[in-house]
Parts: structure tokens; sequence; C-alpha cells
């Protein structure tokens, strides 16, 4: 990906780390409090929503104009699955990048494309979570539950698509072959700032799907 | 990837000299995106500064009708808002720019591009919040924009999207320079320069982009929520949808108290730089002021809730917050003792800079005790949305913050430009300026005690206001006149003024090693560095003299290319967001994203050097 070469001018460096891992180390911190801000406003308002739906009780709602008795509206099943997808492409990007390092072109294309594929999967499956509580009762403005759900994981989403995209460009670098070990950094970056993204789903299924 | 090129030459030609508009859209050579930043803030400063003079005229007597209390709400946010993000941020980012990699001994920073782009962003950035006035919706909520006087049904008018946008904007850019800024600092040592014998500019400046970089996810979560409590129905900080306007406080205070120590901390840096060069002797104490920097920083997290005493927040709460913001002060009263050890027994040298600096200790003393003062609750709830509370944080913002920035500007001009500000005119600008912001702002500790509420645009005959009210009047058009005589003297010298050599001041740090001004690739043979003040070392071992550096031939150096890419991501990220200016413009979004990714695309596979 980027050629920045002012850390080339000055082999080694004052740490011995690369400058870019360097930075995206910087930059993952960084988002630990953005992530963290969000998460505290979820747990702020857990339990303050005027209105149901609410996460893992039955409630009173409105549903088409009139009140009703609403579900609770998580689904664990689904989403652990979604979980454990997420997590095995961390997995799977680590022997992606162990392929790039070696020059083992098949071990590189082949575990990429299963993590670009578990990544679109997962954002898949909160398309489809997203969609499914609309239909439950639980709209963005619906209550505070609702709008501070959707708006960590919304943002969680945008990360992991982000990610995808990342993760796809440099699978394309691969397949046309212009990803040799010595580049194999240019991997490295994208998998660290994707294993962050997978942390972050780590405390997030915990706090806001499993936590009463 | 290109091999190592220091002193290493080839047959390649020598960098040509870069000249036209076209140079510096394109450059992402620090020194001159410093230069950038330099200019830009400046001239934002000089709106801040009139949108003051404004607000001192207004009241300068009692019930005058000069300004309506609308035109009034509008100047003194503004006027708020563009000082702290627009003025002082990035004449900081001026000097970081400039000078962390100089004082490093580095090339450049550690991302040439994304510096630029973190140019280009806070330019659009500010260009957005200021375009508020043309709509004659500018910002009226005050800088801190307290919740629910934010929601639609107290500000429907779009000055308080232009300030969310225009802040998240600004935000984006200040990330950005602080991932570049920290992983240069750590990793563009020149060898030899172990953390503790960095400048203790450089120090400060590293600190600061950690609270930069702790503190800007904060805030760009709380103006997203508050973006969507406006534009898209959320009820976050809305009571009547269960939401609680007092989150609004604790998440901007959690970035808005480490955001002091933003504004503060380079400047901490600047006056340590300074005072030892015209003191003739090291930095007194220097490990105990690396210590208090990250003492102050760390602090800095965990005493938020001092703004927000008057919410009631219960004892407990008040004790732990009043203590731990007490405990501040002593973190920074070790720096300030030495500053003065620094300067006692020293061979002081009377120049311009070292006025400044000095002026910046003894006013940062002031407003330092009086940010002690409502440190305690009791005091707060006396003192606070008093002019009090204006008077102290002038105290520390303009007598700290500006008088350092100020120093800084007269001590690394000739480095910057090549030619010698006017010592005379100089000096008549510190004695202006001083005088000026006394007049201005010490009357305020007494009509703040004496019940002056803040941001109020007027005030009755009678109170007994009239008479403060008048001197700080006169004072703050003294302190803008002083401001004339600075742009004057620097006018003069880049006209005229008398050539630099590289060391004018007899300079302690690595800049000071090469000409003035530098040349692109600022050293043409990596420095080494045995110890914390390095040229002095060198000019001791050589029998108190320095040789003038000559200008070299930069053939075989190689340098990051110039690229159009950033200024083109930062259109698109500036314009993306624009798109939520008014709820959601698609067109605008997805155009904006459009030219963002191409932008980013076209940055990574572009061939970086030449």
């Amino acid at each position: 990906m980027a050629h920045d070469t002012a850390h080339a001018m000055h082999p080694p460096t004052a740490t011995g780390l690369d400058t870019r891992k360097l930075a995206i180390w910087t930059f993952i911190g960084s988002e630990c409090l953005f992530f963290a801000t969000l998460i505290s406003n979820y747990l702020v308002y857990k339990g303050q929503s005027l209105v149901g739906p609410l996460p893992h009780e039955t409630s009173q709602c409105m549903l088409h104009g009139q009140m009703a008795t609403c579900e609770p509206i998580f689904e664990i099943p689904l989403v652990t699955f979604g979980t454990a997808v997420l997590l095995f492409s961390s997995f799977f990007v680590v022997l992606a990048l162990n392929g790039a390092q070696k020059g083992n072109r098949k071990q590189l294309i082949g575990w990429l494309s299963a993590t670009v594929l578990c990544g679109l999967f997962f954002v898949g499956m909160q398309v489809y979570e997203f969609y499914h509580f609309f239909h439950k009762g639980l709209g963005y403005t619906t209550n505070l539950f609702g709008s501070s759900f959707y708006t960590l994981t919304g943002f969680h989403g945008t990360h992991v698509t982000l990610g995808v995209i990342w993760l796809a460009t440099v699978l394309v670098l691969a397949i046309r072959g212009k990803l040799p070990p010595e580049k194999a950094l240019n991997l490295e970056i994208a998998a660290l700032y994707w294993h962050f993204v997978d942390v972050v789903w780590i405390v997030i299924f915990p706090v806001v799907y499993l936590m009463r | 990837m290109s091999t190592i090129a220091m002193g290493h030459a080839g047959t390649e030609a020598a960098p040509a000299e870069k000249k036209g508009l076209w140079s510096w859209i394109t450059t992402v050579d620090h020194k001159r995106i410093g230069i950038l930043y330099g200019v830009t803030a400046f001239l934002f400063f000089l709106i801040g500064g009139l949108e003051a003079l404004l607000i001192r005229w207004q009241l300068g007597a009692p019930d005058k009708t000069f300004l309506s209390p609308e035109a009034y709400n509008q100047l003194f946010t503004m006027h708020g808002t563009t000082m702290i993000f627009l003025g002082v941020m990035p004449l900081s980012a001026m000097f970081f720019n400039y000078f962390i990699p100089l004082q490093i001994g580095a090339r450049d920073v550690a991302f040439p591009r994304l510096n630029a782009y973190s140019y280009w962003v806070f330019l659009f950035g500010g260009l957005v919040l200021n375009a508020s006035f043309l709509f004659n919706a500018a910002p009226d909520m005050g800088w801190f924009a307290y919740a629910n006087l934010t929601s639609k049904q107290f500000s429907p008018g779009l000055n308080v999207d232009f300030w969310i946008i225009g802040l998240q904007i600004l935000g984006i850019a200040s990330l950005a320079a602080a991932v570049n800024f920290f992983v240069t600092i750590i990793n563009l040592r020149a060898p030899g320069m172990k953390m503790m014998r960095m400048p203790m500019f450089v120090w400060m400046s590293l600190i600061t982009q950690v609270l930069l970089l702790l503190a800007f996810p904060i805030i760009t979560v709380a103006l997203v929520l508050l973006m969507l409590d406006r534009n898209f129905g959320t009820h976050f900080f809305v009571p009547s949808g269960g939401g609680d306007p007092v989150l609004w406080q604790h998440l901007f205070w959690l970035f808005g108290h480490p955001e002091v120590y933003i504004l503060i901390l380079p400047a901490f840096g600047v006056v340590s730089e300074i005072l030892p060069v015209f003191s003739r002797k090291p930095l007194f104490g220097y490990a105990a002021m690396v210590f208090s920097g990250c003492f102050i920083a760390f602090l800095g997290f965990g005493v938020w809730s001092h703004h927000m005493f008057s919410t009631g927040m219960g004892p407990m709460a008040d004790t732990v917050f009043s203590l731990g913001t007490m405990l501040i002060a002593i973190p920074t009263g070790v720096k300030i003792f030495n500053w003065i050890g620094t300067v006692w027994g020293g061979s002081i040298q009377y120049k311009t800079p070292m006025y400044f600096a000095l002026g910046f200790v003894a006013m940062f003393i002031i407003g330092g005790l009086s940010g002690v003062m409502h440190a305690s609750p009791p005091a707060d709830l006396q003192q606070t949305d008093s002019y009090f509370i204006v008077a102290h944080f002038h105290y520390v913002l303009f007598g700290g913050s500006i008088f350092a920035l100020t120093a800084g500007a007269y001590y690394w001009f000739p480095k910057m430009t090549g030619r010698m500000l006017s010592e005379s005119l100089g000096k008549v600008h510190f004695w202006l300026m001083f005088l000026g912001f006394n007049l201005t702002f010490a009357p305020m500790h007494i009509l703040g005690l004496n019940g002056m509420p803040r941001r109020v645009y007027t005030y009755s005959a009678g109170m007994g206001f009239e008479f403060w009210n008048a001197i700080e009047t006169a004072g703050s058009l003294v302190l803008g006149f002083s401001f004339l005589v600075f742009i004057w003297n620097i006018l003069r010298s880049l006209k005229a003024g008398e050539v630099a050599p590289a060391d004018p001041w007899h300079g302690a740090t690595l800049e000071w090693s090469i000409p003035s001004p530098p040349q692109e690739w600022n050293f043409a043979v990596e420095p080494t560095v045995d110890g914390r003040d390095p040229l002095w070392e060198e000019r001791r071992a050589k029998g108190g003299t320095l040789p003038e550096p000559e200008r070299v031939s930069g053939a075989g150096i190689h340098l990051p290319s110039p690229s159009y890419w950033p200024i083109v991501t930062a259109f698109g990220t500036a314009m993306t967001l624009v798109g939520f200016l008014m709820h959601v413009t698609l067109w605008v979004i997805l155009a904006g994203l459009a030219i963002t990714m191409l932008g980013i695309f076209s940055w990574a596979f572009e061939p970086a050097d030449h």
C-alpha cells in the first residue's frame, strides 16, 4: 500500500520498529477511546429507555401505531455464530500473513479470501440483524436502547466494512503478484487493524448482548 | 522503498527549488506546511481578535446597543471556538511541524503526505466554521455547547450544525497530525538522541500528541451524538426521551479538560527552550520537567468534572475532583520553580523572546493561582459563570499560551525566514501587549467577584461595573494595537530585515546547526547527538565558536515527491462531513466519499519519492 519513505531514510529507526507499524498501533490506541466512549454511552443508557422494546425483557411498546407487547430483541444464537466467524477471520488473516511472509501464494490468497468472506458474512449478519430488529419494533429513534445500540454496533460495522475494503485491496494486490515477502508488511498493517476490530467486538458482544 | 540517502552522493540531480502557488498546494515539506499552518492560524487568530474587540466595544459602557444580543452570542461563541481550534492549536502545530523534525535531527516527519492532508483538512474545517457568518448562522451557544441549549427545540437554526461539522472536520486534522508527530518523535530521532536527551519542546509536544490522540475521539463521539439528536431524532441529550443533558457535559469536559493541556503544554515547551538559551544555562531539572509534564497530562484526564461543580454531583464527586484539581498545582509548580531555577544566576540576555518568555512565567502564575481558587467547589459556586472565570482562563490562555507562542515566534522567526526581527519594535510590542493584556483582563477579577456575569451582552448603569469595563475596553485597544506593531515588524523584516545567521542566539539545539532558513533536506549529513544541549557541547569542544554552516547541493538526497492527493483527499473528507450539515444531503456525502476514496487509493499507489 502506502510507500511513505521518510522512514526508509532513517534505517534503522530510533526504536527499531517500522514506522508504519508504529503508526497503526498509535491509531488503534486512539480508536480505543472512540469505542470506549460509544460503549460508555450504551451502558449509561442501559435500562433508561422509556418504552420498549428492550434487549432481554418482554416490554410494552408501540407497534404499528398502537400499544403492544414486544418480545425481547436479542437472539443470541445468530450473533454468537457471527462472533465466531469474526474471531476465526482473525486466525485466517494470521495464516494469510504467514503465507505472505514465506512467499507461499496459495496459502496467502486462500486464507486472505477466507478472511474477506468472513468479514462480508459478519457485515451481512449485521444488516440482517438490523432489518430483523427493526421489524420487531426497534427503530433507530424508538428509545435510548435502540439509538445507543444501533449507533455503537453501526460504527463497529462501519469499521468492519472498511477493514473488508482494505483487506480486499490487499487481496487484489496478492492475486496480481504484487505482494512479495518483502512487502508482507502491507498485509500485516491491515491485519493489525482487523484484529483490533475483532477485539472491539469481543468487548461489545458480552457487554451488549450477554450482560443483563 | 528508497535506499539510504544520507551523505550518499549519487548521480541524481539536486532537487530543484520550488516556487509558485502549485508548489505550495502540493508541498509535503514539513517546513512549508509549518509556514502554511502559521500564516493560516495567524489570520484566524486576527479574526478571533477582531471578534473580541467587538465584544469589548459593546461592553465599554452600560446599556450599549452597538451589538444585538444575538450578534453578541455569536461573537463570544466564535471568539472562543476560533481562538482554541483555529488560533492556539494550529499556531502550536506550526511549531510542531517546523521544529520537531529539526530538533530531533530528522529529514521530515514520518508521513509527509499525511502531514499535508492534516493542514488542508484544518484549513477546510476553519473555512466551514467561519462560513456560518455568510449564512448569518454563526454558532451562538457558547464554545462548550451545553445541552439542551443545543437541541433543535432551542436552537432551530443551522448555528449549532455549523459548529458540529466544523469541529468534526478540525478533529480529523488534529488526529491525523497527532499520529504523525507521535510516530515522528518516537521513531525518527537522530542517532544518540535518547528520549531523555530530547529538547523539552519535543517532550512537551510528544505529551500533547498523546493527549490529542486520547481526547479527540471522545469529542468526536459526543459531536456525532449531538448531530444525531438534532438531525436524526435520537434523544441522547433530550430529557423528554429519557436522555441526560449532563452526559453532554461529561463527554465534553472529558475532552475539554485535556484540551486545555493541549493548549498549554506546547507553550511550556517553547518557554523551556527559550529560558535556557537566554540565560546561558542548561534547563534546570530536566527530568523533573519531563515527569511533571507527564503527570499533568495524566491528571488532566481525571479532573474534568471541576467544570461541572454547579451541576450538583454530590459531596463525594465534588471532593475527588476538587482534590485532583489541586494536585495538578504540584507538577505545575515544579515547572515554574524549574523555570525560575533556570534563569537564576544565569547570564541573562535581554532579547525580545526572553521578554515574552519571562512575561509568560509571570502571567501564567497569576492564572494558575486563580485556577486553584475555583478548584474549591464552594468558591467555584460563587465564581462560575462570572467574569472571574473569564479573567482566569485568559491569564492562562493569553498570558500563558499566546505569550509563549509569541516568544517562540520571535525566537524561531530568524530560522524560518532567514531574517532577524527588529529588537526595538519587538520590545515595543512586548510592553504594549503586556500593558494591554493586564488592563484588559486584570479588572475582570474584580468585576467577576462583584457579580458581573459572563455571556450577557450588556449591563445596567449604576451596578458599579462601568469604571472597570471602560478600563478593559481601553486595554483591549492597546492589546489590539500591539499586534499591529507585531505585523509591522514581520512585514518590515521580511522586506529588509537584517540577514540571520544560522545561530543568532547561541542556541543549544540542532535546528541552529543548519543554515537559516534550512535547506529542503534539513541536514545534509545526519547529526549524531551525545547530550541534551548538542550545540553547546560542540561549541565547547571547538573552543567557543562554530563555523557558519554552508548551503550545500542536495544532489543524491531522496526527498518525498510533491503530491496533490492530500488536498484532494482533504477536500473529499470535508465535503463528506458538510453533507451532514442539513440532515442528509446525499449527493454531497456520496460525492465526498467518492473523492476521498479516489484520493486515498491514488495516494497509496503513487510513488512517494524522486
